[in-house]
């Protein structure tokens, strides 16, 4: 069951990165293109999906300049808290988002303070 | 109606299991209340849900209410009525043959921590026979603030970041809290400053001296896989160890479970909001939904008498469906 949702969690993710390629390439109105897609660097955008009090996926590696959205799916609040400081969301309740732009390169470990045990990296290259 | 009460899980005092079978049972979510009697020093526990189990003119020296995790603002299809089921639990303990002193909150006050929803509940619970209530923070009560909202609203006389303590009738109270400053990984967590004000405040009691504790989330290890557990829970405990009789009241995991180590008897109550599942046997511990006209019997209360003589606290959680005309 949790394979399953995994596996179609990191479908979910690919496609989205695709679909944001895509769009820095210019095809998408409104959308500006990041420094990153001018070199034909991938993906500027990545979402982690909250459900059954998990992150997936559990470890996220992006490029430097990319920005994370987290959206939570479950019917309690969540939040997103860096172990460093780095970078802390609202609470967020059920369908809430919170992004954040990493721009330098390292591995950055959060969790969720109001259920701690929920914890995940974002590996930025 | 009856049939529902069969299926609550009943006691197992002085035993170290958990009731498990009942205990799959009442995987429900009817707003928790238990009238809790001290009778020549010993505690016994009745569940609002049962009114009949409780004996005609029980008075005891001492009586109280536990209600939890009322959640207000939560408005799922778990259940999209919170103030209704919140309602319900008040009903019933205003319904009991002999009034108890006052209340104890162990929690999830709110579910989002907004001014409105705090305030809901205090409305709602002015409603309520016994005028004095206690509280401590859930985790949902101190959300984006540190607990700096809560504090100010229940806070009042306590110690640190909202412990305290209280004496009625000869019973210690202690209040703690364990739902701040949690640690990535980790559990709940009391935190060096208050244990050590635990073991100064203890310190000069007889060991003779009736003991309720209560914090949010359990003060023993549930469930660790999904939070339910108190990561410095042992040391606390600790400090109780030479009592004759201490009972801890939590919250936290939206079900009846019992757990009696020596002297000590763990109780954790029902919702008056949602249910949760069983330790493990859902991918996680999110709200669980049932048939709406099983909802209250899933929701309840729960008394506590104390009875001398024996050194366990005897609990029983009644469910909302009585009173609610459910």
């Amino acid at each position: 069951m949790k394979k399953v949702f995994v596996l179609t969690a990191s479908l979910m993710i690919v496609l989205t990165l695709l679909a944001c390629e895509e769009r820095a390439q210019g095809t998408a109105p409104g959308t500006q293109p990041l420094p990153a897609a001018a070199d034909n660097q991938p993906a500027s955008a990545a979402m982690v999906k909250i459900d059954n009090f998990n992150f997936a996926p559990q470890t996220l590696t992006v490029n430097a300049g990319t920005t994370v959205t987290w959206s939570n799916g479950d019917d309690v609040p969540h939040n997103i808290v860096s172990t460093d400081k780095v970078f802390k969301s609202k609470t967020m309740d059920t369908d809430e988002k919170f992004s954040y732009t990493f721009t330098k390169p390292g591995t950055y470990n959060y969790y969720c303070s109001i259920h701690p045990r929920m914890t995940a990296a974002v590996v930025v290259k | 109606m009856a049939d529902m009460a069969k299926d609550e899980i009943s006691h197992d005092h002085n035993h170290d299991r958990i009731d498990r079978r009942g205990f799959l049972k009442c995987m429900a979510w009817a707003g928790t209340g238990a009238l809790c009697l001290f009778k020549g020093g010993v505690l016994t526990s009745y569940s609002l849900s049962r009114p009949s189990e409780i004996p005609i003119g029980a008075k005891g020296e001492l009586s109280f209410v536990q209600i939890s995790d009322s959640h207000m603002g939560f408005n799922k299809p778990a259940n999209p009525d919170v103030v209704a089921t919140l309602k319900a639990a008040i009903d019933k303990i205003n319904a009991l043959p002999s009034l108890p002193e006052f209340l104890l909150h162990t929690g999830d006050i709110s579910h989002l921590s907004k001014p409105e929803e705090f305030d809901t509940v205090d409305q709602l619970l002015k409603a309520a026979t016994p005028k004095d209530a206690f509280f401590v923070p859930g985790e949902h009560d101190v959300l984006g603030d540190d607990g700096k909202q809560f504090l100010e609203r229940y806070g009042k006389g306590s110690k640190g970041r909202g412990w305290y303590s209280f004496d009625k009738k000869g019973v210690h109270f202690i209040a703690l809290v364990n739902v701040m400053d949690l640690k990535a990984g980790g559990l709940g967590t009391l935190g060096p400053e208050q244990l050590q004000w635990l073991q100064d405040d203890v310190k000069h009691l007889s060991m003779s001296t009736p003991i309720v504790v209560f914090a949010h989330i359990p003060l023993w290890s549930v469930y660790p896989d999904w939070g339910w557990g108190t990561q410095d829970s042992a040391q606390a405990l600790g400090y109780l160890k030479r009592f004759g009789s201490v009972t801890v009241l939590n919250g936290h995991i939206h079900q009846i479970m019992q757990k009696v180590e020596g002297n000590v008897t763990f109780h954790t109550a029902m919702s008056t909001a949602f249910p949760q599942p069983a330790p493990g046997s859902a991918p996680s511990p999110g709200p669980m939904k049932v048939p709406a006209e099983q909802l209250r019997s899933v929701l309840g209360i729960t008394d506590v008498n104390y009875v001398k003589g024996k050194h366990s606290l005897a609990t029983v959680d009644s469910t909302l469906l009585d009173s609610a005309g459910a």
